[in-house]
């Protein structure tokens, strides 16, 4: 393993490079659905509008930190730490590059899903401590969505624990030298990938938020830095599902010529620049579509996926 | 390894403590996902990295999940902690503290007569709990998804229930309204709806 000092330089070069590509986002967002929207978008502070994100933390940090009287306070407070922690967590147990991993955990991807698992929490917690009928809808909705969506995208997952034979990420990706696991496990990584999006509440899945009735859904009570963890997580979980995608089914950081840290980089911008595509192309579907899609379509779409990749690998080993 | 093993059961203890003596149940509950994570991280220290992800995945993640689900939808007021307070009187607290007078018993027996300490050595992975579960318990395995394909029959089957009363309803409702012919086009068309579901 690594000397002390690169360890810690690897610890935190993971948590500085993840914030500030959290952060690096909201501009990328509001850039690239201007263009796709046939407008200019932030483009006044600093060089192409980069500044624009350090403006905007500025104006949030100086914000009134506000607890509402009728709220839970001490849940109140606990909910945006809860819901940051698990996704920040994840980013420990991904390789990034040969070498470049905080901890080579031989359980790796359930890791991930363990950690998926209980960002509901900061999302329940946050709806139930607000105390408002607005918070409480969006974190009922939140809960249901995330749960239903949990158990195929774990499902969806199988497959490539199945032809890789193991659970840690290192493994997978270098399982994948001769062949992505897209080729094979298409069907998985379409699920896994909407899965995702719903996981991230993103649109269109982003009914626990949605502004036309639910005002900002759990969130609504929330101001200054505490609004703003939900902002950065939101951000965190987009790069987060990116990163995994591309480890998990683009062999991650393989490819010709390029070191293999940008490989892994540009294949993660692919993803997300996808990510950003859906929320400026989709319309919101109902909520009860949401869940039926959910398990009517996707469940035993994922359990086919399986007992068919199941009965290939059998066949072939 | 030893000193983190014990900072892990110290708050699975505190925590566990902490979920019987509060009164607001939302607080309780959180206390409970604390001690079975610590739990996790017990089951990991000794070699289990497996379990620790399933506990946390199922119990932490999925279980208390509902459970917390539940209590938000009863939506519990002031009013209920101050229930709570009342029935957590301290002559409650004979009972279960004499049974576990008597675990505690036999476990300081246990240290001092040199029994199991629990460390087993060999990391048991996830292939190895596979193929335990598929081998020797198999039959386990299929009487527990028995069990749970009946109880997911049953819970579908009591939301059918629930969803033909809105049926009748919708038709009694109808029925009534035809006496009204201004009307009844419009809750003709409910009640396809509601046959249509």
């Amino acid at each position: 393993m690594h000397s002390a000092p690169a360890s810690l330089a690897i610890v935190f070069g993971v948590i500085i490079v993840a914030l500030s590509i959290a952060s690096g986002l909201i501009w990328l967002e509001r850039r690239l659905l201007a263009v796709w929207q046939d407008r200019y978008g932030p483009n006044r502070v600093g060089p192409f509008g980069l500044l624009q994100v350090l403006a905007d933390m500025i104006k949030i940090i100086t914000k009134e930190d506000w607890v509402p009287p009728f709220a839970d306070a001490a849940v109140f407070v606990l909910a945006p730490v809860a819901i940051l922690v698990p996704v920040l967590l994840t980013f420990a147990v991904i390789t990034y590059a040969p070498g470049i991993a905080v901890a080579d955990l031989n359980i790796g991807l359930l890791f991930f899903l363990a950690m998926s698992s209980l960002t509901v929490y900061g999302v329940v917690l946050a709806g139930w401590a607000s105390d408002s009928k607005y918070s409480l809808l969006g974190s009922m909705r939140a809960a249901a969505q995330m749960l239903s969506y949990e158990v195929f995208m774990s499902l969806s997952l199988m497959g490539v624990v199945m032809l890789a034979g193991s659970f840690d990420l290192k493994t997978i990706v270098d399982s994948q030298k001769d062949l992505w696991y897209i080729v094979p496990q298409l069907p998985g990584m379409l699920i896994f990938l909407m899965a995702g999006i719903a996981e991230t509440r993103r649109l269109p899945f982003d009914l626990p938020e949605a502004e036309g009735e639910l005002v900002a859904g759990f969130h609504s009570e929330y101001s200054g830095m505490k609004f703003a963890l939900f902002f950065v997580e939101e951000y965190l979980g987009i790069t987060l599902i990116s990163i995994l995608i591309a480890v998990l089914f683009l062999g991650g950081w393989q490819g010709p010529l390029l070191p293999p840290l940008l490989w892994l980089a540009l294949k993660t911008l692919l993803f997300i620049c996808f990510f950003i595509l859906l929320r400026a192309t989709f319309p919101r579907p109902r909520y009860d579509q949401l869940m039926s899609f959910g398990w009517k379509v996707m469940l035993p779409l994922s359990l086919l996926n399986l007992v068919i990749t199941g009965g290939i690998v059998l066949a072939t080993r | 390894m030893q000193i983190t093993f014990y900072i892990s059961a110290a708050v699975a203890v505190v925590a566990t403590l902490a979920v019987i003596t509060r009164y607001n149940a939302v607080h309780a509950l959180l206390y409970l996902i604390v001690s079975l994570l610590a739990v996790a991280l017990i089951f990991f220290i000794l070699g289990a990295p497996f379990i620790a992800a399933l506990e946390a995945i199922i119990y932490a993640g999925a279980i208390m999940v509902l459970f917390i689900f539940v209590i938000m939808i009863l939506n519990l007021g002031p009013q209920a902690v101050r229930q709570e307070r009342a029935w957590l009187k301290p002559q409650m607290w004979l009972g279960p503290a004499a049974l576990a007078l008597v675990l505690m018993g036999e476990l300081v027996y246990l240290l001092f007569s040199g029994g199991q300490s629990g460390q087993s050595g060999a990391p048991v992975g996830a292939r190895e709990v596979g193929i335990a579960l598929f081998g020797p318990y198999l039959i386990g395995v299929e009487l527990a998804s028995l069990l749970l394909l009946a109880g997911l029959v049953g819970a579908y089957h009591l939301g059918r229930r629930g969803d033909a009363a809105v049926v009748v309803e919708l038709e009694e409702a109808a029925a009534r309204d035809a006496e009204a012919p201004a009307v009844s086009a419009l809750s003709a068309g409910q009640t396809e709806g509601g046959d249509a579901r």
